[in-house]
């Protein structure tokens, strides 16, 4: 098909010629993603090492919670925030509506329980290594908290992958709380979807490379850091 | 320790946002946005006034539920019988003409219901409706749907009864409506600025045009500050005042797409 | 190594268990047995397969609570102080995702033990300080032993119980192990072990608690278990025969 190939040489001309518009898209994209990630992992990996921890009632109720949760759908979860942030809703007075921070803050919600859930998946694991050792030096539980997550730190980075292809590939949520302004909000999906709906298909595509080219890079970046940790018996 | 510091760090990026001081929000639709027109006549505005204008495109019915939840300042649409009501709710003092345009029908090449070249559009929609051929709709709540229904109910034809069938809803914006018309060989209602400026038009054609119930006329409106304190009438009214300006309607008017002009200045 | 063991043990010593009692689903592990463990020499627990041998460590060490009875250390109950001041190597040593250098400096730190040097002297004397920026999971079993008993030496515990901590291991390192083990207890730690190895509990035992059934069958000086054990069960398992 003729779209392909035309596709790839828009992909190419845009990122030869550094085109500002896509720059200023591209740096977006990943500032809202990386500041969500960033902050769905500060509040997600101690909670997920709490669960994997100890074992109270609520706990397989919780993790279940957990789970469901990352199956939200972004537009949804889009719409509970619009809501939230309007000038008419409860947190309207923060004037968070259309603005990248709304987009972040939708972005963590969807994010944090794929945080949640996968680490204390991981953690639980290292958890039942670890118990009896724990146990014994009488660790306490904000240090051995700690402990499984730096040591758990390359397993760990698969799930913060997980997230990150989440925030990387968001468009549905983004786009209700951003609004996909020009210079202000609009970021690799939302733009891919406006250049689709002016029927630029081409160029939506092209954008589509690029972004894969990204996600792409990511990924095997973490892979050679998860092969060279392997082979020091880190994971 | 350390994870109080990164927390606090994300915490002051979520800081109240930074958007400019000279800067408003306009709720307008997908069909001017699409079409380019923002994208034009902007830079002029910002050239002239100092005021960033951000844009907000959603269907004309969101964008005026938008508005009333006082989430934009400024409010461009085209549904003349609800931007009456705004203004008769106490929304907006006012309304301002600001610019038309006219909508067209389209179709693929293939014409199955033989409305090519017509220039009565209930007819053409009789025509459609009787031979089932394919229509999409934008099922939306925007001003284009608002005209779309009308046209129908003035050539008595019950579309609604057959949606799903050969009157395919989408629920969409324009540029993805008409997306789905072409992928799956169907008339649509369009305005014209979007069907100029949408790329995707494969063999579609415009099949009926010129009928005077066709015409679009776009308002603006200035969000009442009485019902929205957040509102920033200053800068809202300057850019009004700028859009119906001998220069604002100037420049609407030399907006061109592929060598046409798009949007007929009106403001008196 | 300082004086501190002998002080800190002083206020450890004796052990005295008091009739305790752990059942597990329906099967009654650890069947009332009292003992008295005083705080000379180095004690072995022995006994056949399902003895209920590391359970009883464990109950000693806090690691299993007994359902019945207690455990004193110089008439105080356990608690976690006095768990802060034993050490316990297991048969399998958990080692952490790290260098070997870092595996024991984690532990250091648990106790405020900051320097590096204290921990590179601890990796020296069990032979592993060329290993110290290893991966510590890619270590032999013997090397992993031996930094598991580093981690457990270096908190000076009053008390250092080993859970089977040599079998399956090579004779060198079974070898690096016992004669650090001989000097530490020289030196007035408590060391209190586990084993099957009956060559393993001749040379190193000063005293002998002989587990059969969850019961303790005899608890005897070395010397004496070894020439003339006193219970039957113990007769047959020295003689090499299967007890059931």
């Amino acid at each position: 098909m003729p779209i392909y190939s035309e596709s790839f040489a828009a992909a190419f001309g845009l990122l030869a010629s550094s085109d500002r518009d896509l720059m200023e898209i591209l740096a977006l994209s990943i500032n809202v993603s990386l500041a969500s990630l960033v902050l769905s992992c500060v509040i997600g990996l101690p909670i997920g090492a709490f669960l994997a921890m100890r074992h109270f009632p609520m706990r397989d109720f919780l993790v279940g919670v957990f789970n469901a949760m990352m199956g939200l759908p972004p537009v949804v979860v889009g719409l509970l925030v619009y809501l939230h942030l309007s000038r008419s809703g409860p947190f309207g007075w923060l004037g968070l509506l259309y603005t990248p921070q709304a987009m972040v803050i939708a972005q963590m919600i969807l994010i944090t329980p794929i945080i949640i859930a996968l680490s204390c998946q991981v953690l639980e694991d290292l958890h039942e290594d670890y118990k009896d050792f724990f146990n014994s030096l009488v660790v306490p539980k904000r240090t051995a908290l700690l402990a499984y997550i730096i040591d758990a730190r390359y397993s760990l980075m698969t799930v913060i992958l997980a997230g990150f292809g989440r925030a990387i590939s968001e468009v549905g949520a983004v786009i209700i709380v951003g609004g996909n302004i020009d210079h202000l909000t609009r970021v690799m999906t939302t733009a891919i979807a406006l250049e689709t709906s002016k029927g630029e298909l081409a160029l939506a595509l092209a954008l589509g490379f690029i972004l894969l080219a990204i996600s792409l890079a990511v990924n095997f970046l973490v892979q050679w850091l998860k092969a060279s940790a392997r082979r020091r018996a880190y994971v | 320790m350390k994870f109080a510091i990164l927390f606090a760090a994300g915490a002051a990026c979520l800081a109240t946002a930074a958007i400019a001081d000279n800067a408003i929000l306009v709720q307008s639709t997908t069909s001017t946005k699409n079409a380019g027109l923002y994208d034009y006549i902007l830079p002029m505005v910002k050239a002239d006034t100092g005021i960033t204008v951000n844009v907000v495109a959603v269907g004309t019915g969101a964008a005026i539920k938008n508005a009333m939840n006082c989430d934009g300042d400024v409010l461009l649409v085209h549904s003349r019988k609800r931007e009456d009501q705004f203004v008769a709710a106490g929304y907006a003092k006012q309304r301002y003409d600001v610019m038309y345009n006219d909508f067209v029908v389209i179709g693929p090449a293939g014409d199955p219901a033989g409305i090519a070249g017509g220039t009565d559009v209930t007819a053409a929609m009789v025509k459609i409706a009787n031979s089932k051929s394919k229509f999409a709709s934008r099922g939306d709540d925007s001003g284009t749907h608002s005209k779309e229904k009308s046209l129908w109910a003035m050539a008595q034809i019950d579309q609604a009864a057959s949606s799903g069938d050969w009157y395919r809803e989408t629920g969409s914006g324009m540029g993805a409506t008409l997306n789905a018309a072409v992928g799956m060989g169907a008339y649509a209602l369009s305005d014209r600025a979007s069907w100029g400026a949408h790329a995707n038009k494969a063999d579609f054609k415009i099949m009926v045009e010129g009928d005077q119930r066709l015409f679009n006329p776009y308002g603006v409106m200035l969000v009442d500050s009485q019902k929205c304190p957040n509102v920033r009438s200053k800068e809202g009214q300057i850019f009004i005042d700028w859009l119906i300006s001998a220069k604002g309607q100037a420049a609407i008017a030399s907006f061109t797409f592929d060598g046409k002009q798009l949007f007929f200045p009106n403001a008196r | 190594m300082s004086n501190q063991t002998a002080m800190a043990q002083r206020g450890l010593m004796p052990i005295t268990v008091q009739n305790i009692t752990l059942t597990l689903n329906e099967r009654m592990l650890i069947d009332d047995l009292s003992c008295i463990i005083k705080s000379d020499g180095m004690s072995v627990i022995m006994g056949p397969n399902g003895a209920g041998k590391s359970l009883f460590m464990r109950c000693l060490h806090g690691l299993a609570k007994p359902d019945m009875g207690q455990i004193l250390y110089a008439d105080i109950p356990l608690d976690p102080v006095i768990r802060q001041q034993q050490s316990l190597v297991f048969q399998t040593p958990t080692i952490l995702r790290r260098t070997v250098l870092a595996n024991l400096l984690f532990v250091a730190r648990q106790r405020g033990i900051d320097d590096p040097k204290i921990s590179m002297d601890y990796l020296a004397q069990l032979q592993l300080d060329h290993l110290a920026q290893h991966p510590a999971r890619l270590l032999s079993g013997g090397e992993k032993q031996r930094l598991a008993l580093a981690r457990a030496l270096i908190i000076n515990p009053a008390i250092l119980f080993l859970d089977e901590a040599t079998s399956n291991l090579d004779p060198a390192s079974i070898e690096t192990i016992e004669t650090n083990l001989q000097s530490v207890s020289k030196q007035g730690m408590k060391i209190i072990l586990v084993t099957h190895d009956i060559g393993q509990a001749k040379r190193l035992a000063d005293d002998v608690l002989f587990l059969h059934h969850g019961k303790l069958a005899e608890h005897s000086p070395a010397k004496s278990f070894f020439q003339k054990p006193k219970s039957a069960a113990a007769k047959a398992y020295l003689a090499g025969k299967l007890v059931l």
